[in-house]
């Protein structure tokens, strides 16, 4: 019990003495992920609509393969954009290898099929009307689409954080094309894979919780989002 | 959604059923030939540096067949993990390269002994263009002068580990303290560190069983090599109070034994045309 406990206080110990060097990597981290989120939006919301509503030939498949992306595991992930970065791979020449370029790729690679995915069940689950009624009134293809998202905003708030969720909190594809470098790539999961490493396990669990701290903030802005665009609704 | 439902039950069945069957076929003709007793399980914490060489491949069998009453299960992590992973009991046998916490840890009380196994030797990598200069020297303190002069970067272990202890001493001795951005503290293993330095052009130290095991794969040279300073000593720890203490024992004696120490003088000879490791048990 007694490491736990210290985990706890080394936890408030390192925010509370504002070392640089743990500011650091918390703002790293959030950088990578939320701009790796962001694309992720950019490609996945759009994406998710057209799987969402369309009636086309090969969605199921499509569909099928979003849903087995939401599960691809991130070290797969980081591996895939490994070989590409890689000196020897196709796009070595570019030199993003170890930088935080790279771990934004390999991130949005993750969290793409967990927004599209999301949204898809999202836009999928808005009643076939609502679309029919605003076509009749006369409303232009971009604004059914756009009515139909904000029906499903809730819904696609819901495959935001689980795209999120899914990438602040992964180790396997930041180690691999990042390299943890110190003051360059080394965000929270990856110092604290070497923390574990280095047996310091109270340092290890406090940057554990101080991650799950941050997580815990976003998600609750977010749902605070979300409820309030229930409030709006009734 | 009963359906969902129905086809999660279904392949979590099908599954259990393959698992159920897959261990009846492996156990019948095993269990009918001998050994009515299960082999209990023995953890031997080590570095991931020892993994990467290749040796436990043929030593853990070695052992093994020595001794089938006991299951070796490899961990390995860093340095400073192996020797925690040791205080808190949750290995019973360490091999690891850091000697001066290995003595520390026998005058805490929380290893029995401490034993010499082996040594091999560390060597500094570089570019085949070798920017610093450095190829062909054999005293490390003036290659590291060098490098860090140089522009060029180097790749540290950057975890506490053996390897990047052995490092830090060799910048204390050529009286540099390395830090800025031509120093990469990467924080993983050797194998990992060496792929990325060879991916950046870096300079890195390594123990040389990794890097021939891995020389295929990297862009790397041996420039500097031969320093005594560059010499690795690596200790046998049981762990006091072990969950399997009387292998941790056996593991112990073993290894230091003459049967275990000619199979290390063996190792890598049909591989690398030379051996990775030198035995030096007393």
């Amino acid at each position: 019990m007694e490491p736990i406990v210290e985990g706890f206080v080394e936890a408030g110990r390192l925010l509370a003495s504002g070392a640089s060097a743990v500011y650091e990597i918390i703002f790293l981290s959030l950088r990578v992920s939320a701009l790796a989120v962001a694309i992720a939006m950019l490609v996945g919301i759009p994406l998710g609509y057209v799987l969402g509503v369309g009636r086309f030939k090969g969605r199921r498949v499509a569909l099928i393969l979003v849903n087995t992306g939401m599960g691809l595991p991130p070290v797969v992930a980081g591996l895939l954009v490994y070989m590409f970065l890689s000196r020897s791979g196709p796009l070595g020449d570019l030199r993003l290898l170890f930088t935080v370029p790279a771990m934004i790729i390999a991130q949005v690679l993750i969290a793409t099929p967990l927004v599209t995915g999301v949204t898809a069940a999202a836009i999928g689950s808005v009643p076939l009307e609502l679309r029919l009624q605003a076509r009749s009134l006369g409303a232009s293809w971009l604004q059914e689409s756009w009515l139909t998202v904000k029906e499903a905003r809730r819904g696609v708030m819901a495959a935001v954080v689980a795209g999120f969720g899914g990438i602040i909190s992964e180790v396997g594809a930041v180690m691999i094309v990042g390299g943890n470098i110190e003051h360059s790539t080394r965000v929270m999961t990856t110092a604290i894979v070497l923390e574990a490493r280095k047996g310091n396990f109270g340092t290890a669990l406090a940057l554990g919780l101080i991650l799950i701290g941050i997580a815990f903030a976003i998600n609750g802005m977010l749902t605070g989002l979300q409820q309030s665009g229930a409030r709006y609704e009734r | 959604m009963w359906r969902i439902l129905a086809v999660a039950l279904s392949m979590s069945l099908v599954f259990s059923l393959a698992a159920c069957t897959s261990e009846d076929t492996a156990e019948e003709p095993g269990g009918q030939a001998q050994e009515p007793v299960e082999p209990t399980r023995l953890v031997l914490a080590s570095t991931t540096s020892t993994q990467d060489s290749g040796l436990f491949d043929v030593l853990i069998p070695a052992f093994e067949e020595a001794y089938p009453e006991y299951s070796v299960e490899v961990v390995a992590v860093g340095t400073g993990e192996a020797l925690e992973l040791g205080r808190n009991k949750d290995a019973d046998v360490l091999l690891v390269h850091a000697k001066a916490s290995e003595e520390e840890m026998v005058a805490e009380g929380y290893a029995t002994e401490r034993r010499d196994v082996m040594y091999n030797d560390f060597i500094i990598v570089g570019p085949a263009a070798d920017p610093a200069g450095v190829g062909g020297t054999s005293d490390a303190a003036a290659a590291l002068t060098a490098i860090s002069g140089s522009g060029a970067e180097f790749a540290s272990r950057g975890d506490d580990s053996g390897t990047h202890k052995k490092e830090l001493q060799l910048w204390e001795a050529a009286g540099i303290e390395p830090s800025g951005d031509w120093y990469l503290s990467v924080g993983q293993g050797m194998g990992d560190t060496l792929k990325l330095a060879s991916e950046k052009g870096a300079y890195t130290l390594t123990d040389r069983a990794t890097y021939l095991n891995l020389r295929d794969t990297l862009q790397l040279e041996i420039l500097v090599e031969g320093d005594s300073a560059l010499f690795n000593q690596y200790g046998v720890l049981p762990v006091t109070d072990a969950t399997n203490s009387d292998g941790a024992e056996a593991f112990t004696d073993w290894v230091t034994s003459a049967d275990a120490q000619a199979i290390i003088e063996e190792y890598g000879i049909d591989t690398f045309g030379q051996p990775l490791f030198v035995p030096n048990a007393q």
